[in-house]
């Protein structure tokens, strides 16, 4: 579903991605874990398509397209979501509009009608209901005076509002607490856990693959993926730290 | 100076300091009696007065000023809210003069591209005890079009309690538009609250990509982030189908611009 094959990206002139490979088909969830600076979150970036991350070789190709042709709002039009590590605040505009826009935006790109304000207002709701999210907090501005943990939430009712085929999740665990963890992680698993999406979950700890359990876990150390196995090997990682278990391999 | 308007036919230049970002072409073929005519409105004490208003100048004309002097009436209420959206040159001059517990409400947007000059002049005189006033101005600009926001607060000795709030944010969509605030205070009473605050800057780089990483296409994004901006000098308008009203011919001159 989403292939990335020796991928290289720079930030200003400084290589950050340096020949990655990697690949996680329908159906799957995939973790990408790695000590700090190592590129995760470049790499999330590079897929989703920020500016000022230039590509310098490989591809990725995504449902069979090439996604770096694509501009960052047909990425997310075409079924690619990221949560962000740092969801940004948006004063003045309230969830509700921001996320209906966005919702009729991408449905517009695939050719789809739009939804009215009533069916959105439902569909919201429902999904606010799955994080156990208070409807008003959707009726605020976008992340304006969330905490660090309601915002990791509402990235998350927003990806199960707009549904993407593809979630890259950037540290979507970090700033959350121990139920709120849980809320979070089981509702990766209602919305995502599917035949036809998939995953890349990017984080340091094994807590929130005691919820969301990967099929595969990857560590991206320098720019590459140096390593990849089963479940077991987060576990590893979480006794024995990266340097360890990077010597054994 | 023009702190107290005469009937004078001069015409100003950009010399004189309330007009000093003013459009230098239309000063120089302009009608000065026209400049100089004042509409005048009196807000009865205990009453409330409303000014809406978008300026739209006429295609192909060269500018126009629109000048009124308002008496706010012990505890009475005045509450303006203007777009300016038009015009070569459009400039909107407020000259208010506040009776005892008197308010002052005033929400200002200048929007425009090509060679526009867009500017609020406003004079606020606490003449006496307890009135208060708020203004909230926003420019948003592009092309080498110019937003200003000219406010001048005079608190006179024994207007004690005034509460005086100015607020101006520039916003630049591209380079080579400018905005200028020039907040002028001048307080001869010692127990008042006066604040203002001006800011200029450029849309967020970062809500722009995380609008787009949502699916908003970039046109779509900076419409919103642009009516969340200029929604400010609207938070006091209570009438929803003025502010409707208000920010539609907002955005609409927003798209007529096509960056």
């Amino acid at each position: 579903m989403l292939k990335i094959e020796n991928l290289h990206a720079e930030i200003g002139d400084t290589a950050i991605l340096k020949g990655l490979t990697l690949s996680v088909p329908a159906g799957e969830i995939h973790a990408i874990m790695g000590p700090n600076g190592a590129g995760k979150s470049t790499l999330a970036h590079v897929l989703s398509g920020k500016p000022g991350y230039e590509v310098t070789g490989g591809t990725v190709t995504f449902k069979g397209e090439d996604l770096l042709a694509l501009d960052p709002h047909e990425r997310a039009g075409a079924g690619l979501f990221l949560g962000f590590q740092y969801p940004v605040e948006i004063p003045g505009v309230s969830n509700v509009q921001f996320l209906r826009e966005a919702l009729n935006a991408q449905r517009k790109y695939r050719g789809e009608e739009p939804l009215s304000g009533g069916e959105f207002l439902k569909l919201a709701k429902e999904k606010a209901g799955l994080l156990q999210m208070d409807m008003e907090m959707l009726k605020r501005q976008v992340n304006v005076g969330f905490s660090g943990g309601e915002k990791k939430r509402a990235e998350m009712v927003q990806m199960g509002i707009l549904n993407p085929a593809f979630a890259v999740l950037d540290e979507t665990d970090s700033g959350l607490d121990i139920d709120a963890l849980r809320i979070v992680g089981e509702g990766i698993n209602a919305i995502m856990r599917a035949a036809d999406k998939g995953v890349l979950l990017i984080t340091h700890y094994q807590r929130l693959l005691d919820v969301v359990k990967p099929d595969m876990v990857h560590i991206l150390a320098d720019g590459r993926i140096v390593q990849s196995g089963g479940p077991e090997l987060a576990m590893q990682l979480e006794e024995e730290g990266y340097d360890a278990v990077m010597a054994d391999a | 100076m023009l702190d107290t308007p005469t009937l004078s036919t001069r015409r100003p230049n950009n010399k004189d300091e309330a007009w000093r970002y003013a459009d230098e072409a239309f000063l120089a073929q302009a009608d000065a009696a026209a400049i100089q005519h004042w509409r005048e409105l009196d807000v009865p004490a205990g009453e409330t007065r409303f000014e809406r208003k978008v300026f739209r100048t006429e295609p192909g004309a060269s500018g126009a000023v629109d000048r009124l002097r308002v008496h706010v009436g012990a505890g009475s209420r005045f509450e303006a809210f203007a777009v300016i959206i038009g015009g070569a040159y459009q400039r909107v001059e407020l000259d208010v003069t506040l009776e005892e517990g008197a308010h002052f409400e005033f929400g200002g947007v200048t929007i425009g591209g090509d060679g526009k000059t867009q500017e609020f002049v406003t004079t606020t005189r606490h003449d006496s005890p307890r009135a208060t006033s708020n203004q909230t101005v926003r420019a948003v600009h592009w092309d080498r079009a110019t937003g200003n926001f000219l406010g001048e607060i005079k608190v006179a000795r024994h207007a004690q309690k005034t509460n005086a709030a100015q607020d101006f944010k520039g916003l630049l969509l591209e380079a080579g538009a400018s905005a200028n605030a020039v907040p002028q205070l001048e307080i001869y009473a010692d127990d008042v609250l006066c604040a203002h605050g001006a800011t200029v800057g450029q849309l967020d780089e970062a809500a722009r990509y995380y609008m787009a990483a949502r699916g908003l296409p970039p046109e779509l994004a900076k419409k919103l982030l642009v009516q969340a901006f200029i929604g400010d000098a609207f938070v006091a308008l209570e009438d929803d189908s003025t502010r409707e009203n208000l920010l539609e011919a907002a955005l609409g001159a927003l798209e007529e611009a096509q960056l």
